[in-house]
């Protein structure tokens, strides 16, 4: 029977990739093992081997396609004695590839971002406000970027990569060092294109050793270059926790300001999909405790471009949060020769007046999409992007505060002295006479991240608690 | 001595900080002691004099409760820190952990300002902010001051990684003790260190005892010169106790580091005379290794018995020096005592740099 070889996924995140080249031809005999294509995404290269014998009946992808969907059939495979007219005409068994099954699974875990709302346009979710200013729509109340500027769209990606290339043009001192940063184009591709224009001098892939090379940043920092440092991920930053805080943070308070460190540590943070809970750690709250840090988790490409640009001119230690699910995703980010935005500065993502949700980072996506669910039944809320966590920006949660007298925080970390526990209890002690209900906290769940899918999917904030947590503070249940 | 050969085990009974110790090992070749001039002896005897009657002083602060928290002292150790910085360059860069007192002093740091740090003083080098283990100078490209045992090593080796990238010829000169060297920041960092050929000479203090620890009891090597062996760093015991002989061997690598050959090890066999901390009660070691010690190896007896002996200096000379440091050292105290402590809006400065 013709069995289909499916689209494979190269990594738990992936959605679609581009079918790259056919390394065999129709009718090529095929041996289990063999490699008969090669496909890509921005983060990689594989190659596709047949787990069968048999003849490649019939391509269904032609070489170069690009935004070929995560189990797409791509070809169909003959046994013996088949020809490809059986291909065209008996049902195809379902068949297979090599990571396949992780790409059916990666897939449960990123739908479930856009289940609620309703909207599953992979690689291209969650518009954002940013968006929504170039377009001029009365949704954005503070645009940052000029009337009339053009906008393109790009993803989180490759927005950070821009952020970057442009800095290090402008800055001899900046140079960027982490595992796989260079030959490898980044583990996450963040760093694609950096090695060819910069050269290994100032793209530096380093051993797998984050406490020594986070050290030796905070040196060359003390020294007066100004490193960005990437984590493959945060949660391999906690073996260079040390080096971060007791050298990185506090050394200009304790050399009387005589020395400080300006360095930037950036990788992804937070639940990818499928990982487990050693790669699943949200530490915006912890870092975000630090005297001496800054701490930055932006959504949006825009912010992550103009804030990354910011943070690696910033003379201090920051600590930049990314996310790996929101790499992948697009937004329009202003086409300006350079677009730097304040550190510290909140943005109201949505206006509203009924209920104001805060949050930063993959936790907009549940806010923004809460928000138009409740716009749905009449509730207009108000969804503040704090993009800065440390110095945060209560003065703008305050003032929304004030005019909607409710508020819901929500973020992926642990609920425990979370950023949502910190808000609530300023609002407590300098917005009290204005709330008319207690603050509530839609945050991750109290557990370690479990890998199962359906446990993976609870242990997560959703659209449907923020969106009863909203009602629930507006006593609308 | 071959590498491979054993090598007498150090401790408590067997402190091997005797000349004979010095030799040359993988890539490095033995240094000889350097022939010292009267002026280099005379510089080496001022300034381990300082550095001594300096710590001397702070222990009496301590007990006079005019200097809190920790204070570790670098008693004993000083031909290190001498000989080193007679073998440095300007521009070249020292970052050491916690015992620093005698760093600073030897980089040229103001005795009044480091004193007055240690009595947690305005004037002070952190504005009595940083203390005894936490004091830095750019000007004399001094880079702290680490209170975390092995931090300084990564930290080091990044001063070296920014004088590479620049092209400049300065080495950084990252000090640790016999404790640190068994952390596992410091094999991350001879790793990178080799694996970029940067300009870093570690020197490991080895003062025999991490805290109240001593060396054989903490390490399954003891001799620590050889921890870069497999990443392919040359290394040297050194008599720490003799200056010329640090001065020598530190000639050597810091010629190497500069050259671009990458880094060097340099294990100074030295010891501490005092406690761990102010508050060590020193049960660990009995009270005669450390006054044999004190007789036959002290490092700035041995340069008066050889400034004396070649009649480069009388008794009276060398009596006038050691008068015009204590009289430096208790201007020092003096002005660390009558400063006035950090103004409290000093409590909210230089937590960020501004933007």
């Amino acid at each position: 029977m013709p069995t289909q070889v499916l689209m494979p996924a190269l990594s738990p995140t992936m959605e679609e990739g581009k079918l790259a080249k056919w390394v065999v031809k129709e009718g090529d005999p095929i041996k289990a093992g063999d490699v008969i294509a090669e496909i890509e995404t921005d983060k990689a290269t594989m190659e596709v081997e047949a787990i069968d014998d048999g003849t490649l009946g019939k391509i269904l992808v032609s070489e170069g396609t690009e935004g070929v969907k995560v189990n797409t059939p791509i070809a169909v495979i003959l046994g013996e004695g088949e020809d490809a007219a059986a291909a065209d005409s008996s049902p195809p068994a379902q068949k297979k590839t090599n990571g396949a099954s992780i790409a059916s699974e990666a897939k449960t875990a990123t739908e479930d971002l856009d289940d609620e709302s309703g909207e599953s346009e992979a690689g291209n979710r969650a518009p954002s406000a940013m968006a929504a200013a170039a377009k001029g729509t009365p949704r954005d109340a503070q645009p940052e970027v000029p009337e009339g500027t053009e906008m393109v769209e790009m993803t989180v990606r490759e927005a950070l990569r821009d952020a970057m290339a442009e800095e290090m043009r402008r800055d001899g001192d900046v140079f960027v060092m982490g595992e796989e940063v260079a030959e490898y184009q980044g583990a996450y591709k963040v760093t694609q294109g950096l090695l060819d224009e910069f050269g290994p001098r100032r793209v530096i892939d380093t051993p797998i050793t984050e406490h020594g090379f986070a050290g030796l940043g905070v040196g060359a920092a003390f020294a007066g270059l100004k490193p960005i440092v990437e984590f493959m991920t945060w949660n391999f930053a906690m073996q260079a926790m040390d080096q971060i805080i007791n050298s990185a943070a506090k050394t200009l308070y304790m050399a009387g300001g005589q020395m400080g460190c300006p360095i930037v540590f950036r990788g992804p943070n937070g639940a990818a999909a499928r990982v487990a809970a050693q790669h699943s750690q949200d530490y915006a709250a912890w870092y975000s405790q630090v005297p001496g840090l800054k701490v930055i988790q932006p959504h949006s490409a825009a912010d992550a471009k103009g804030l990354l640009k910011a943070a690696i001119r910033d003379p201090n230690p920051i600590i930049f949060l990314e996310n790996e699910i929101l790499y992948g995703q697009s937004f329009a980010v202003p086409k300006l020769d350079d677009f730097v935005l304040p550190i510290g500065k909140a943005k109201i993502a949505r206006v509203g007046k009924d209920v104001t949700i805060v949050s930063f980072g993959i936790g907009m996506t549940y806010a923004l999409k809460a928000a138009e669910a409740l716009a749905g039944e009449g509730i207009e809320a108000e969804v503040i992007d704090l993009r800065t966590i440390r110095p945060l920006d209560m003065d703008t949660v305050i003032g929304s505060v004030k005019k909607t007298n409710r508020c819901v925080t929500v973020e992926e970390g642990w609920p425990q002295s979370s950023v949502g526990s910190h808000i609530s209890a300023e609002l407590m002690s300098k917005a009290f006479d204005f709330l008319d209900a207690p603050v509530l906290n839609v945050t991750g769940k109290d557990v370690p991240m479990p890998y199962a899918a359906n446990l993976e999917k609870l242990a997560l904030p959703s659209v449907k608690e923020v969106v009863e947590a909203a009602k629930s503070v507006g006593y609308s249940n | 001595m071959a590498p491979s050969q054993a090598a007498p085990k150090r401790g408590r009974e067997d402190v091997q900080v005797k000349p004979e110790r010095v030799r040359s090992v993988e890539k490095a070749k033995a240094a000889p002691i350097a022939a010292f001039s009267k002026d280099d002896e005379i510089r080496a005897f001022e300034s381990m004099l300082l550095i001594r009657r300096f710590e001397e002083k702070a222990g009496q602060l301590y007990g006079m409760g005019q200097i809190g928290g920790f204070c570790h002292l670098y008693i004993g150790q000083e031909a290190v820190v001498v000989g080193l910085q007679m073998a440095m360059k300007p521009g070249d860069q020292v970052i050491t952990g916690y015992r620093d007192h005698g760093h600073m002093l030897a980089t040229g740091m103001d005795p009044k300002g480091v004193m007055a740090e240690l009595t947690g003083r305005r004037s002070g080098y952190s504005h009595g902010k940083g203390g005894s283990m936490h004091m830095f100078s750019k000007e004399k490209s001094f880079y702290g001051g680490h209170g975390i045992v092995g931090a300084m090593v990564p930290i080091g080796t990044g001063l070296a990684f920014a004088n590479k990238y620049r092209g400049n010829e300065n080495v950084a000169l990252t000090y640790f003790g016999d404790g640190a060297a068994n952390q596992g920041q410091v094999y991350e960092s001879f790793n990178m260190a080799k694996l970029w050929d940067l300009p870093v000479v570690y020197v490991i203090e080895n003062n025999q005892y991490g805290m109240g620890t001593s060396v054989k009891r903490a390490s399954a090597t003891t001799e620590l010169w050889r921890r870069g062996a497999s990443f392919d760093i040359p290394g040297e015991p050194v008599d720490g106790m003799d200056v010329r002989a640090v001065k020598a061997a530190g000639d050597m690598a810091l010629e190497h580091a500069r050259s671009g050959k990458g880094p060097f090890i340099m294990e100074m066999l030295t010891y501490r005379y005092r406690g761990h901390s102010m508050s060590d009660p020193a049960k660990y070691r009995a009270r005669e290794e450390v006054q044999k010690m004190r007789d036959e190896r002290d490092p700035i007896e041995q340069v008066r018995h050889r400034l004396e002996e070649k009649g480069w200096a009388t008794e009276d000379r060398l009596k006038d020096i050691d008068k015009e440091i204590r009289r430096v050292v208790n201007e020092a105290a003096e002005f660390a005592q009558a400063d006035p402590e950090p103004d409290p809006s000093e409590l909210w400065t230089d937590i960020y740099a501004a933007s």
